[in-house]
C-alpha cells in the first residue's frame, strides 16, 4: 500500500491530548472550527465521565503530557473538575480552553483545588462585540471579571484572540486591552479557513495591507511589552505561499478526541471523504494512535504525489493541511493548495483578489454572514 | 549554550549573591520525568521543553530549599567532579532568562 517508500517509522508518542467535551456553546462565533454539521451530534451522543476518565488514563499510559479541555464550552459540562482532577493527578500538564462565559469565582477555585494549570481565555468575536471593541464595554467587562478570577487563582494569564478582516483594524486596541488585563502571553492567531470560517471566507479574508498593517502594529508592541507579554501572531497560509505543517505532521502530535468519541489527528479531520476514524468506545488509544489506517493514512511523506512528492520542502511542511486541500481541490492526496507549486494556488490568489477588490469597492460579500448554532448547523450540513 | 549566557555564567559563579541565592522552578512551569521520552520535561500553558540530562540534574535540586553552592555541591558529589560552578551558574543565568527558574 505504501508503494515503493520504506517500513514507516513507528510516530512516537501524542504528546498534544485534546478533549472536546461538547459542542454546546453559548457564543455564535462566525469563525469556530468545529464542524459545520455538529448540530447532528447531540448531547445525548456526548461520551459519559467515565468514558473520558479512561480516555485520559490511556493517553497518559501513552506518554501524552499535555491536555486540553475545550469544546464548545467545556465549562457547560458539569463533569469538568472531576476530568481535570483525573487528568492533573495522572501528570497532565492541564489546560482549559475557555471563552470565560459561565465561569465565576467558585467554579474558578474549585478548578484550581482540582488542579487545573491554565486557562486559555479567548476573546470571542460577534457582530455585538465587534462593536464592543470600539466601546469597550460589555467584552472589556466580561474579560476584566475572568481576567480576575485566573489572576485570583493565580493561572498565568493567557490570551488568544482569533483575528480576521473584522477586527483586524482593531489589534492596536485588543494588545491594549490584553496588556491591561495583564496577559503574559498573547496569541493574535490569523483565521485558518476551516468549518464556519471556510462557510465566512467572504467575510473574514483580511487584505494583503490589513496583515501588514496589523503585523506593524503588533510588532511596535512587541517591543515595548518586551519582559511583559509573549505576543504571538500567526501567519495567516493564505497570504503567505508556503503551507504549514498540519497540526505538527498528521497523527505525530496531537490527538483530538471529539465530544461523541471520535479519535481524529485534528480537529477537522472528519470530513475528510475516504477516511474512517475510530471512537474511544471501540478501541483503546493505544491501538487508534498506531494502528488505525485513518491515522497511519497522512503519516510521512510516502502518501504524496507531485509536487509535493518531489518538493525540497516535503519534509518540512509535510504536504501542509489535508483537510484544506481537500475543501480547496475536493482530492485529500492533493498539495495544500495555498503552495505555490500547487496547481490549484490560482483559488487561494483568487479568494485574496477577492478580498482586495471589496476592500476597494466596498462591494459586500455575496452570501450573508452566518453565526455558528443549530439551526444553521442544520441547514448547512442538509445541503451537504 | 550561547556565549553571552556562558560569559554571564562566569560572572555569576564568583558573585556570592548568586552563590546564597535559593532557585525554583519558575511560577508558569512545571517540572517532571517523563518516562514515555526518558527525559526531564518543563511543561508549560499548552508547551513542553525537553531537557538535557543536565539541564534535568540541575533544576531537579532547584527545589526552593537549597542555595546554588549547594547544588554545586551536590553535584560534584553525585557525578563525581568537581570545578562545575561555572558550568551551574552560566546554565542558571540562561534559565533564570528563560524563567525557568527564580530566585531573589
Amino acid at each position: 500500500m505504501m508503494g515503493m517508500t520504506g517500513p514507516m517509522e513507528r510516530p512516537g508518542p501524542p504528546l498534544w491530548l485534546l478533549a472536546e467535551l461538547t459542542y454546546r456553546c453559548p457564543l455564535h462565533c462566525v469563525f469556530c472550527y468545529n464542524p459545520v454539521d455538529f448540530a447532528r451530534h447531540g448531547q445525548d451522543q456526548e461520551l459519559s465521565t467515565a468514558d473520558w476518565l479512561r480516555v485520559l488514563r490511556e493517553g497518559r499510559e501513552l506518554g501524552a503530557v499535555q491536555c486540553g479541555f475545550s469544546g464548545g464550552e467545556p465549562l457547560l459540562r458539569d463533569d469538568l473538575e472531576e476530568l481535570v482532577a483525573e487528568a492533573r493527578a495522572l501528570g497532565y500538564y492541564t489546560n482549559l480552553l475557555t471563552s470565560g462565559v459561565g465561569l465565576t469565582a467558585a467554579r474558578a477555585a474549585a478548578l484550581k483545588a482540582a488542579g487545573l494549570d491554565h486557562v486559555q481565555l479567548s476573546f470571542q468575536d460577534s457582530t455585538q462585540e465587534i462593536n464592543d471593541f470600539l466601546s469597550h464595554t460589555r467584552t472589556f467587562d466580561l474579560k476584566q471579571r475572568v481576567a480576575q478570577m485566573i489572576r485570583d487563582q493565580g493561572w498565568p494569564m493567557v490570551m488568544n484572540v482569533v483575528i480576521h478582516r473584522l477586527n483586524i483594524e482593531h489589534v492596536d486596541r485588543i494588545i491594549a486591552m490584553a496588556a491591561e488585563l495583564g496577559a503574559e502571553y498573547l496569541e493574535l492567531a490569523n483565521t485558518q479557513y476551516y468549518s464556519w470560517a471556510e462557510v465566512n471566507r467572504a467575510h473574514l479574508l483580511p487584505t494583503h495591507d490589513q496583515l501588514k498593517r496589523a503585523e506593524a502594529v503588533t510588532d511596535a508592541w512587541r517591543e515595548r511589552l518586551a519582559g511583559q507579554m509573549k505576543l504571538f501572531f500567526v501567519a495567516p497560509d493564505y497570504h503567505e505561499g508556503q503551507p504549514k505543517r498540519c497540526v505538527n505532521g498528521w497523527g505525530s502530535t496531537f490527538l483530538n478526541i471529539a465530544p461523541d468519541g471520535t479519535a481524529l489527528p485534528c480537529h477537522t479531520a472528519g470530513m475528510l471523504p475516504g477516511l474512517s476514524f475510530p471512537n474511544v468506545r471501540e478501541a483503546s488509544l493505544r491501538e487508534i494512535w498506531f494502528d488505525s489506517p485513518g491515522f497511519n493514512r497522512f503519516r510521512g511523506t510516502g502518501w504524496m504525489k507531485d509536487p509535493c512528492r518531489s518538493c525540497e520542502h516535503r519534509e518540512r511542511d509535510l504536504g501542509g493541511c489535508r483537510c484544506q486541500a481537500y475543501m480547496l481541490s475536493q482530492d485529500v492526496e492533493a498539495a495544500d493548495p495555498v503552495c505555490s507549486k500547487s496547481p490549484h494556488h490560482q483559488l487561494v490568489k483568487n479568494a485574496v483578489a477577492d478580498a482586495e477588490r471589496r476592500a476597494l469597492t466596498g462591494e459586500p460579500p455575496a452570501q450573508p454572514i452566518v453565526f455558528r448554532d443549530r439551526a444553521s448547523s442544520l441547514k448547512l450540513s442538509a445541503g451537504r | 549554550m550561547t556565549a553571552a549566557a556562558a560569559i554571564g555564567g562566569a560572572a555569576l559563579a564568583d558573585d556570592p549573591a548568586w552563590a546564597a541565592a535559593v532557585p525554583r522552578i519558575g511560577r508558569s512551569f512545571r517540572f517532571q520525568w517523563e518516562s514515555a521520552q526518558n527525559c526531564h520535561v518543563l511543561l508549560y500553558p499548552e508547551g513542553m521543553v525537553r531537557l538535557n540530562q543536565s539541564a534535568g540534574e540541575i533544576l531537579k535540586r532547584c527545589d526552593g530549599q537549597q542555595p546554588w553552592s549547594a547544588i554545586v555541591t551536590d553535584l560534584e558529589a553525585a557525578f563525581s567532579a568537581t570545578g562545575l560552578a561555572g558550568d551551574v551558574a552560566a546554565f542558571a543565568a540562561m534559565a533564570r532568562q528563560q524563567r525557568w527558574v527564580e530566585w531573589a
